[in-house]
């Protein structure tokens, strides 16, 4: 079976994002970017279904600039076999990737796609859920555990209150969460291999998609800062603060 | 212009999520209906009903809706939008699961998480783990939007809109219903309560974590939540999550013991109107967003808070 892995190049996660001061984003020259990390832990599923010898091959899409390359690299070293770089200088949003995404899945056929449940950038929480409707596939989202069995996939989902598990029928689209896996560490040898991985490079325009932007970003902006308060010597001072001076209790 | 909210329930409550989404959708049209969808839900739908505001309460039973099954509410919801220009549904793991696949559907982009209605086309919503508010303008025709719920009033009661029900459509035919296990609490909900006492790393066990936290939100009549690191080491469940991938709580008071505050924390409690941080640690980022801090150890700092409480008749 072919998994596809959509991957996303952001703004590291330990990097503070600073917002420009003319307010129209935020600042991203000169900061660390990396794979975003949802779908590090999607590369991650995806390879060890290769390794149980669930999937055959795993193939990583991303949608974005030039550099985006280098994501893709990333996947690869972890032990991804193949990389489609779908360019566009313009961020199509989670609406957009979908299309993008369900037209390169038109071509390539894969039984499962797994992807992030969200990329840390715009904090949409939405790709995946859209490309399912937009494929009529099932979904399985914020997956905590995948099993894959046949033509069969039960996924036990984190939701609010608990977990869930659903059986879907394959081919399926599955989003991670934070405690599906623990993503390895790509080895030196495997970084070197990656390189010679092929990556197929492609014009967005070519899929002949409405990716045209539905919202406009008036502007960005920073948001109100909290000013530290008071340390404070003892429990007793604490508790005649909270009842005296801010009225919580 | 009309607006549906699609209600977070557990079929007997309505949440107070949805009250706060009611106001929210307010702000974009005076005709605003609620739909509850699950199973058996009689109960809810009549709270529904009570939300000042509120045109008129929808109700679909089947086992999907019952079940959450995203499909089925895509299959519902997608030929009801011909008789609305706008959704809203609080930004709750469901209203994350359905509405996307609905937006889809129609065509539209999602408006995820706003956090302020600016005007019909106009809204705010935090980015980058909440270090950047976006103000964005919608080009579509219908909208599709979810709701950081936590920083919208909740409307009041004492409406009495009418009930209709509508057909539940056909079970999903690729996806099925297996299981749920629910953590039982008899504590506030973390995303509605006044007060919430969130433990981390620090508590460096799960026996640690309910000897420790457990009691202090007990007598503070608090919901209990806790740092990525501590539902990591299984130290508390995935639920108590709080932050950019977990639950995003704006309480009166925010308790944060032995959590550092990593930018992914703060992003789920910064909005807290007073907090208070427990770190050994002088230099832990918390105390820079806490309004007071006290530097010490838990294992000392706790029972005496719990003494102070005490005697100050808690
Ligand atoms: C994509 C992504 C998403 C994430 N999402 C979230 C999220 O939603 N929520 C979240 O919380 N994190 C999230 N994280 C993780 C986040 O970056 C931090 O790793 C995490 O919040 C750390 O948890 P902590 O503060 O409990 O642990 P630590 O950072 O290890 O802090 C423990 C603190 O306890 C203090 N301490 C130790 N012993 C004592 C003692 N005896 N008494 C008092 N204080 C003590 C220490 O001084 C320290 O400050 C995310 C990370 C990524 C990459
Ligand atoms: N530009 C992109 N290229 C490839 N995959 C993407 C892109 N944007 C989003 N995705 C995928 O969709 C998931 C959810 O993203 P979002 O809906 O933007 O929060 C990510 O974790 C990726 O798997």
């Amino acid at each position: 079976m072919k998994v596809l892995v959509p991957v996303k190049r952001v703004i590291d996660s330990n990097v503070k994002a600073r917002v420009k001061s003319d307010q129209t984003g935020v600042d991203l020259a000169n900061v660390k970017m990396s794979i975003n990390p949802f779908c590090e832990i999607a590369v991650e599923e995806a390879v060890r279904l290769k390794e149980k010898g669930v999937a055959e091959e795993v193939v990583v899409v991303s949608i974005g600039v030039a550099q985006a390359q280098e994501t893709l690299r990333t996947a690869l070293a972890m032990g991804a076999d193949r990389g489609v770089l779908v360019q566009t200088d313009a961020d199509p949003g989670p609406l957009g990737v979908a299309k993008l995404l369900k037209a390169v899945i038109d071509e390539e056929s894969p039984k499962l796609v797994l992807m992030g449940k969200q990329a840390i950038d715009g904090d949409n929480n939405a790709a995946g859920q859209m490309l399912a409707a937009l494929l009529g596939w099932p979904q399985a989202t914020f997956a905590y555990r995948i099993e894959i069995a046949g033509e069969k996939a039960t996924v036990t989902r984190e939701v609010d209150g608990g977990l869930q598990t659903l059986e879907l029928d394959l081919p399926a689209v599955i989003t991670a969460d934070l405690r599906l896996n623990e993503p390895r560490y790509a080895s030196l040898p495997n970084i070197m291999k990656a390189k010679k991985k092929p990556i197929d490079v492609k014009e967005a325009a070519s899929y002949g998609v409405d990716i045209a932007p539905r919202l406009t970003v008036l502007k960005v902006t920073e948001p109100p800062k909290r000013q530290a308060g008071v340390k404070l010597e003892s429990a007793a001072d604490l508790v005649s603060k909270l009842k005296n001076e801010a009225g919580v209790l | 212009m009309a607006v549906l909210v699609i209600a977070d329930h557990d079929n007997a409550h309505v949440r107070d999520s949805t009250h706060k989404t009611v106001t929210a959708a307010l702000k974009l049209s005076g005709d605003v209906d609620v739909l509850v969808a699950g199973k058996d839900c009689g109960a809810a739908a009549q709270q529904g009903a009570k939300i000042s505001g509120v045109r008129k309460v929808l109700v679909a039973e089947s086992d999907a809706l019952g079940q959450g099954v995203a499909e089925a509410l895509e299959a519902l919801v997608v030929p009801l939008m011909a008789n609305y220009d706008a959704v809203l549904t609080p930004a709750t793991s469901q209203g994350k699961n359905i509405a996307p696949r609905i937006a889809a559907r129609l065509d539209v982009a999602q408006i995820s998480e706003i956090i302020e209605v600016v005007d019909e086309s106009t809204f705010v919503r935090p980015i980058y783990a909440g270090n950047a508010l976006e103000t964005v303008r919608s080009s579509d025709a219908k909208k599709v939007i979810t709701v950081r719920s936590s920083l919208f009033k909740a409307a009041a009661e004492g409406g009495a809109a009418a009930i209709e029900p509508i057909e539940a459509p056909a079970a999903p035919a690729k996806v099925r219903f297996v299981s749920q296990e629910v953590v039982k609490s008899d504590r506030p909900e973390l995303a509605a309560a006044k007060i919430v006492v969130s433990g981390g790393r620090a508590m460096g066990s799960a026996e640690e974590f309910k000897r420790v936290i457990e009691p202090l939100a007990d007598k503070l009549g608090a919901a209990v939540g806790a740092s990525r690191a501590a539902v990591d080491a299984g130290y508390a469940p995935n639920d108590y999550q709080v932050g950019q991938t977990g639950k995003v709580v704006a309480p009166d008071l925010y308790v944060a013991i032995g959590i550092s505050g990593a930018i992914q924390h703060l992003a789920g409690m910064k909005d807290s109107k007073v907090i208070v941080a427990i770190n050994k640690d002088a230099d832990a980022p918390i105390f820079q967003v806490a309004d007071y801090g006290l530097v010490a150890d838990y294992k000392a700092a706790v029972p005496e808070l719990m003494e102070a409480l005490t005697q100050a008749g808690k």
